[in-house]
């Protein structure tokens, strides 16, 4: 067993941490290697979320008991480590949402909604999700926005050539910080500063990148940024929007209900000031306390530490699958380790992704087939679904050895 | 890996290696419709021709997919050619039976048998039934009805086209 490799990274120690790991599908070892998707979640973070609901749970803000105010204090506090961990300025520029998507939703449909009329023009990028083009889209056929696009290279690097052509008159730009898809880690420097110089706006969607390396969003210099708590070992149904104080006070509300007023009268009501602004109804409270002891957790590793360890171990997997699959796997994304994420989309020749994600879990190896919710992309280079295989902190190589040894098998399988 | 050649049968494979009428038919006169798998991004295209006694003279299939619905598609424009849209029609049910009693009760022997019963009762599916090990991985269904649900489709619209 390959427990730490030569950063010294303990995977076998944190592997140990992560009860779902440990089990076997037909007598082989699991090998879990869909974290792009949704990752695992520790002990220390089930713990947490039971802790919680068996000691500490009442609805917050509006109770005056002890009880209350304890769960008060547990949801608060998980957001003031959220602000801590991405480097807000302050907790209050930190709204809880459902997930990634919801905080996308919720940038357009109020911001959006208070800040583009018709004839606008808006920047997404080739690498988007479609949590980041569909809503711009919505609004795009209501308020006839123009929708511009940041094409790829073929190695899946942005293709910033036209960038300041793109960028004339834009009001936003909206770009993700590493793709899902091919791992591209985007030039987040170069973005923001040529879209603040053109007057534009910038939304991050940095669900894949939170997770995985340290992040400031002082530094970024962004005006909006999103991740979801499930991809960075935190639980489902708890999301995060990060906004510049001064764009959430101007903003209107986007869902209304309790919460998120400081009135309400038969001739209308006043909104409550952000966060509070944005989070009507009872909010994700165990869920965000989840998260916040997912970011303990993560601290208690080190975000540079899980960067260098996901670098090396992609390294790998590319000299590994490369050596072992030759001319009959074509690999997306860049071909520099430190350019890209732990995320693998291959192509397996004459072998359609479906095919290989079910001949891999017969060797007990989970990856995923499709389009990753990334149509315009994937048509872009000219396939219908990929397979892919993505690393977190508790992979190693014998995870990567047991991706190559399974893709051969499907290679073979499928060979004439 | 039983289960796995079970549902990829030699024949299967056949199909999917060297696909009946793959291509396009010029349309109009044919009809195009498009079919998508949204799980997995799988786009099918099926391009039929059907003659004024209601008779698919010809089928061209298009696009990409995974073995089991280009293989299914493949098997599908070989089955449906000649026939008339009313067989057509009836075919497809009993392809979509075979496959949709597993999409409540999955996996068990005694739904096994229950699909040969009712099978055997309706038309006899010939190659198709090489698919039926389909069933056992439920996700795959989607993948083995993308062709028939997209053909059923094109059918719709003709009668619907005729009907006007
Ligand atoms: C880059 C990117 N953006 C957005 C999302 C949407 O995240 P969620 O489904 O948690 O809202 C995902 C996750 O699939 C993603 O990878």
């Amino acid at each position: 067993m390959t427990s730490s490799d030569s950063t010294g990274f303990d995977v076998a120690k944190i592997r140990k941490d992560f009860p779902i790991l440990d089990q076997t599908q037909a007598g082989r070892r699991l090998v879990f290697l869909d974290s792009a998707a949704s990752s695992q979640r520790p002990q220390q973070v089930l713990d947490a979320m039971d802790n919680a609901y068996l000691t500490s749970y009442a609805n917050v803000h509006r109770g005056v008991y002890q009880l209350a105010e304890r769960a008060t204090n547990l949801y608060e506090g998980a957001r003031k480590r959220v602000a801590g961990f991405i480097g807000a300025s302050s907790p209050d520029e930190v709204v809880f949402t459902k997930n990634a998507t919801e905080a996308l939703n919720l940038v357009v449909g109020s911001w959006g909604r208070a800040n583009l009329k018709p004839g606008d023009a808006v920047v997404l990028s080739m690498l988007e999700h479609h949590a980041n083009i569909v809503p711009w889209q919505m609004l795009a056929a209501e308020r006839e926005l123009e929708i511009r696009w940041i094409p790829v290279h073929d190695d899946g690097r942005l293709d910033l050539s036209e960038l300041d052509r793109l960028l004339d008159g834009a009001k936003a730009l909206s770009v993700t910080a590493m793709s899902n898809v091919t791992g591209t880690l985007t030039q987040l420097d170069q973005l923001v500063s040529a879209a603040h110089a053109a007057g534009a706006i910038v939304v991050v969607d940095a669900c894949q990148s939170v997770p995985h390396m340290s992040t400031n969003v002082t530094a970024m210099g962004a005006d909006f940024v999103v991740f979801s708590g499930h991809k960075m070992l935190g639980p489902t149904g708890i999301g995060v929007l990060w906004g510049r104080a001064e764009h959430l006070a101007a903003m209107p509300p986007f869902l209304g209900g309790g919460g998120m007023i400081l009135n309400v009268t038969t001739e209308g009501f006043t909104p409550d000031v952000a966060p509070a602004k944005f989070e009507a109804g009872t909010p994700p409270i165990v869920e965000a306390i989840g998260l916040g002891a997912a970011i303990d957790y993560l601290e208690s590793i080190g975000m540079d530490a899980i960067r260098q360890h996901e670098v090396e171990l992609t390294a790998y997997a590319l000299r590994k699958l490369t050596a072992d699959l030759g001319s009959s796997i074509r690999i997306f994304g860049p071909a520099e380790p430190h350019e890209r994420g732990g995320v693998l989309s291959i192509e397996l020749e004459n072998v359609h992704a479906h095919d290989v994600s079910q001949i891999l879990d017969e060797h007990a190896v989970c990856i995923r087939p499709g389009h990753h919710c990334a149509k315009p992309l994937m048509r872009h280079f000219g396939v219908a679904a990929t397979a892919r295989a993505s690393f977190y902190l508790y992979n190693d190589r014998d995870d990567v050895d047991a991706l190559a040894e399974s893709l051969v098998a499907a290679r073979d399988f499928f060979a004439i | 890996m039983s289960g796995l050649e079970d549902l990829y049968r030699e024949i299967i494979l056949d199909h999917y290696r060297s696909p009946r009428n793959k291509g396009e038919l010029p349309a109009p006169p044919a009809r195009r419709t498009e079919g998508f798998n949204p799980l997995c991004g799988d786009e099918i295209v099926v391009f039929v021709n059907v003659d004024d006694n209601d008779t698919v003279t010809d089928i061209k299939i298009g696009g990409q997919g995974c073995s089991i619905s280009q293989a299914s598609a493949s098997m599908m424009s070989a089955a449906v050619k000649g026939k008339t849209l009313t067989e057509v029609e009836e075919l497809t049910n009993s392809f979509k039976t075979m496959m949709s009693i597993h999409e409540t009760d999955i996996g068990g022997d005694d739904s096994v048998t229950s699909v040969e019963s009712s099978a055997t009762r309706d038309l006899p599916l010939g190659d198709l039934e090489a698919l039926r090990g389909v069933v056992k991985f439920p996700v795959r269904i989607k993948c083995a009805t993308l062709g028939w649900n997209t053909l059923t489709q094109a059918i719709d619209e003709q009668r619907n086209d005729t009907a006007q």
